[in-house]
C-alpha cells in the first residue's frame, strides 16, 4: 500500500533538514503505516471510501524548479483573487517564484515556502509544525506531516493588521497525472493580529492526482483570522484537506470552504476554542454532480466558558453525486455559556443524488445553548410557481432558484472580490450550464 | 376576454370548485366576494395555473385561447397576473433581477426587445413610485423578510411593470392598514385601461371602497350563487354572507 509513500519518504532530500524534522517524519510515517487508510467501518469515514485513493499508486513530484509554464495571466484566469492580494503560486506543488508577489506585506510580517523557513526561522518552525496536526491519530495528517515538501510558512507578529488577503494558490496540470501533492500551511497570528488568509485549489486539466494538504493556524488571543478554502480541482482529482486551529481568548476564526471539484473530497475544519469569549464560524458550499463524491466534517471543540460557534453548510447535488456533512460540536464541563448553532442544508437537483448529514452534539456543560438543524430537499415548488407566473421559463425558474439556494451562504463571504467571483461562478453553473 | 364556462376544479382528489361560469370584458373590473372556503382563491389560482389544482371539467377562454392548456409563464407572457394572497419569499434573488427576469421574459414573448440593467431601472424608478416604495427595495431579496404590507405593494410593484392585460387581485386587502390599503388601491386604479381587466379577489367589502367593481359576484361552495352591481358588495357587507347563501 505505501511502498511508493515509502520511496517518496526516502528520496526527501536530507542535506537541508534538520534532525527534529527528520524525526517528526519517520514518527508520522510510522503513524501513516500504523494506521493504514480508513476504511468505512470507521465511524468518521462511515459515508466515505477512501479505496479510490488507497489502491491506486501516486508518485512524488520532482523536486527542485518549477516548470514555468504558466504564465501570471493563465493564474489569474484559474482562480479568483484580486491583484493587490499577497500571492504564493506553487503549481504541480512546486513553488513559483515568478508567478508569486508578496512583498508588499508588512515589514514585521513573515510569509516565507517551507524550505526556507526551515532556513531561515528553524527554532519558530521547530516550535510550531506538528503541534496541531494530528498525524498520531489521522492518516492523511501523518502521510502529508512525512512528505511535506512545500508549504507556506506565514507569522503575523501581535497588534499587525494585514490589510490585504494572502492569497496561496495550488495549481495543477497535466503533469500533476498520478501524483501526490501535500501541501502544508502554517499560520501563526500572535495576539490582536488580523489577518485573511485564501487557500485556492485549481487546475488546467482533468489530471488525475492526489492533493492532501494540511494546515494549522494558531489564533492568538483577541487576533481575528478569516480563511477561504476554494476547492476547485480537476474533475478527476482526489482532495483530502484537513486545517486545524487553536484559538485564544476573545479570537475570532472565520472559516469558508467552497468545493465543487474532484471526484472525490473530503474537507475536515477541526477548531479548538482554547480561551474564553472566542467566535468560530465554519461556513461551506459544496456543488457537485455527475458521480462527484465531496465529504465535509467539521469538529468545534468549546474548551474554555462563554465562546459561540456558528455553522452553516449547504450542498448542491446534481447527478448521481454524494455529499456527507458530519459536524461534530463538543462542549467540555469548563464551557459554560456556550453558544452553538449548526445548520446544514442540502438540495437535491436530481433523484439519484443523495446526502448523509449527521450532527452531533457533545454537552457536557449545563448552562449553554447549543443547537442543530438539518434539512435535506428540493427546490420550492411554491417559489417555482411564483415565477413562473410571472413569465419565467420553468428552467429559469429552476435555474435562478438553486442560484439562490448557494448566495445565500455565498453572501456571508467578507471578502468582496472572492464573494462576487464566486457568485458569478455559481451563476453561471446554474444558469448557463457552465462548470465549477 | 375571459370567458370562464362550467369551470370544475379538484385539490387532493377534493372538488372545490363545482361549475364557475363567468364572462368579463376589457376595461371591466370584476369583484368576487364570498365566505373563507367558497373557493374565491382557488378560481383566481387555477386562472394562474396553480400546478396543485386539477380543472375536471369546463373551460377557460382568454383572447380566445384554451387558458388551461397553457403553461403559467405561458399565461403570464400572454397577460395574466395574479397578485398572490400570501407572496412567496425567495431568499438568494434580488427584487431587480426577479422583476427584470419576469419583464424580460414577458418582453421576449412578445417580440420585444429586452432590458437591460440599466435601462431597466430607469424604467423602475417610475413604477416605484406607483406603490410609494423606495428604491431599496429592488435590492433586497424577493419578499424575504418583507412585512405583510410590503408583500402587498411588491404584488403591486409587480403588476405595474408587467402591465397585465388581466390582473387577479387574491385578497390583496388583507392584512393591510387603512394608509397602505389606499396606496395599493390607488396603484391598482393608476394602472386600469379601457384595454385591461381586473379581478378582485375579496373577503370584505373594504377595499371595493378604493377599487370600485363594475359587476360583483358571490361564490359560495364552489359555484357562483348570485351576481350584481356595486351595490351588492354593499348589501353583502350589511347582511352577511348568510343571507344570499340561503337565497341561492
Amino acid at each position: 500500500m505505501s511502498s511508493a509513500y515509502a520511496e517518496a519518504l526516502r528520496a526527501l532530500p536530507k542535506a537541508d533538514s534538520p534532525e527534529w524534522l527528520r524525526q517528526l517524519r519517520h514518527d508520522a510515517f510510522a503513524r501513516f503505516e500504523a494506521l493504514g487508510f480508513p476504511t468505512t467501518r470507521n465511524e468518521d469515514w462511515h459515508f466515505t471510501s477512501v479505496t479510490p485513493i488507497a489502491e491506486r499508486t501516486f508518485t512524488p513530484v520532482a523536486h527542485g524548479p518549477g516548470t514555468g509554464a504558466l504564465s501570471p495571466a493563465d493564474v489569474a484566469a484559474l482562480v479568483i483573487g484580486d491583484p493587490s492580494w499577497h500571492r504564493l503560486v506553487f503549481v504541480n506543488g512546486r513553488f513559483e517564484p515568478e508567478l508569486s508577489a508578496f512583498s508588499a506585506l508588512p515589514a514585521e510580517v513573515r510569509v516565507m515556502t517551507l524550505a526556507e523557513a526551515l532556513q531561515e526561522s528553524p527554532e519558530f518552525v521547530a516550535e510550531h509544525l506538528g503541534k496541531l496536526a494530528a498525524y498520531r491519530k489521522d492518516t492523511f495528517t501523518a502521510l502529508n506531516t512525512a512528505l511535506a515538501q512545500n508549504g507556506v510558512v506565514i507569522h503575523v507578529p501581535r497588534g499587525v493588521v494585514v490589510d490585504e488577503p494572502v492569497h496561496i494558490v495550488h495549481i495543477t496540470d497535466a503533469q500533476a497525472s498520478a501524483t501526490a501533492i501535500h501541501p502544508r500551511l502554517l499560520a501563526v497570528v500572535d495576539a490582536l493580529a488580523h489577518v485573511a488568509l485564501v487557500e485556492s485549489y485549481a487546475s488546467t486539466g482533468t489530471a488525475s492526482y492526489f492533493t492532501n494538504a494540511v494546515a494549522e493556524i494558531e489564533v492568538g488571543n483577541g487576533a481575528r483570522v478569516n480563511h477561504y478554502k476554494i476547492q476547485r480541482e480537476s474533475i478527476e482529482a482526489f482532495h483530502v484537506g484537513t486545517v486545524q486551529v487553536s484559538q485564544g481568548r476573545d479570537s475570532v476564526y472565520h472559516s469558508f470552504s467552497y468545493a465543487a471539484g474532484a471526484a472525490l473530497s473530503r474537507t475536515n475544519v477541526y477548531t479548538k476554542l482554547l480561551g474564553e469569549s472566542g467566535e468560530t464560524r465554519l461556513n461551506g458550499l459544496y456543488m457537485v454532480d455527475g458521480t462527484q463524491h465531496a465529504d465535509h466534517q467539521t469538529f468545534v471543540e468549546h474548551l474554555a466558558p462563554s465562546c459561540a460557534s456558528r455553522e452553516l453548510y449547504k450542498g448542491i447535488l446534481d447527478g448521481t453525486s454524494h455529499g456527507v456533512f458530519n459536524g461534530k460540536v463538543y462542549v467540555d464541563p469548563v464551557a459554560q455559556k456556550t453558544d452553538g448553532k449548526q445548520t446544514n442544508h442540502s438540495l437535491l437537483l436530481s433523484p439519484e443524488a443523495r446526502v448523509d448529514t449527521k450532527p452531533q452534539l457533545e454537552i457536557f456543560a449545563d448552562d449553554v445553548k447549543c443547537t442543530h438543524g438539518a434539512t435535506v430537499g428540493r427546490l420550492d415548488l411554491a417559489a417555482l410557481f411564483y415565477m413562473k407566473s410571472r413569465g419565467i421559463g420553468a428552467d429559469q425558474a429552476r435555474a435562478l432558484l438553486t442560484y439562490a439556494f448557494a448566495a445565500e451562504v455565498l453572501e456571508t463571504i467578507e471578502l468582496d472580490t472572492l464573494r462576487e467571483g464566486l457568485e458569478k461562478l455559481a451563476f453561471a453553473r446554474f444558469t448557463r450550464g457552465e462548470q465549477r | 376576454m375571459l370567458k370562464i364556462d362550467n369551470l370544475h376544479a379538484t385539490a387532493s382528489d377534493k372538488e372545490i370548485l363545482k361549475g364557475v361560469s363567468l364572462a368579463m370584458n376589457a376595461g371591466e373590473v370584476h369583484a368576487i366576494m364570498g365566505p373563507n372556503g367558497s373557493g374565491k382563491s382557488t378560481l383566481a389560482q387555477v386562472i394562474a395555473g396553480h400546478p396543485g389544482y386539477v380543472v375536471t371539467a369546463g373551460t377557460i377562454t382568454y383572447d380566445g385561447k384554451d387558458l388551461i392548456a397553457m403553461q403559467p409563464e405561458e399565461r403570464a407572457q400572454a397577460g395574466v397576473f395574479l397578485a398572490f394572497q400570501y407572496p412567496v419569499e425567495i431568499p438568494g434573488v434580488t427584487n431587480a433581477y426577479f422583476m427584470r427576469s419576469a419583464y424580460n421574459a414577458v418582453r421576449k414573448a412578445q417580440g420585444k426587445e429586452e432590458l437591460d440593467p440599466i435601462e431597466f431601472l430607469e424604467l423602475m424608478d417610475e413604477r416605484l413610485k406607483l406603490v410609494d416604495m423606495d428604491v431599496s427595495m429592488l435590492h433586497r431579496s424577493v419578499n424575504a423578510g418583507f412585512s405583510g404590507g410590503e408583500k402587498k405593494r411588491n404584488e403591486i410593484l409587480q403588476m405595474a411593470v408587467l402591465e397585465p392585460r388581466l390582473a387577479i387581485l387574491d385578497e390583496t386587502d388583507s392584512g393591510l392598514d387603512i394608509d397602505a390599503l389606499r396606496v395599493v388601491a390607488e396603484g391598482v386604479n393608476k394602472l386600469k385601461r379601457s384595454d385591461n381587466a381586473t379581478i378582485v379577489v375579496t373577503h370584505y367589502q373594504r377595499l371595493l371602497n378604493y377599487i370600485v367593481p363594475d359587476f360583483v359576484h358571490v361564490l359560495a361552495q364552489g359555484r357562483i350563487v348570485r351576481s350584481g352591481g356595486k351595490e351588492l358588495a354593499l348589501e353583502l357587507e350589511a347582511r352577511g354572507y348568510d343571507w344570499v347563501m340561503e337565497a341561492a
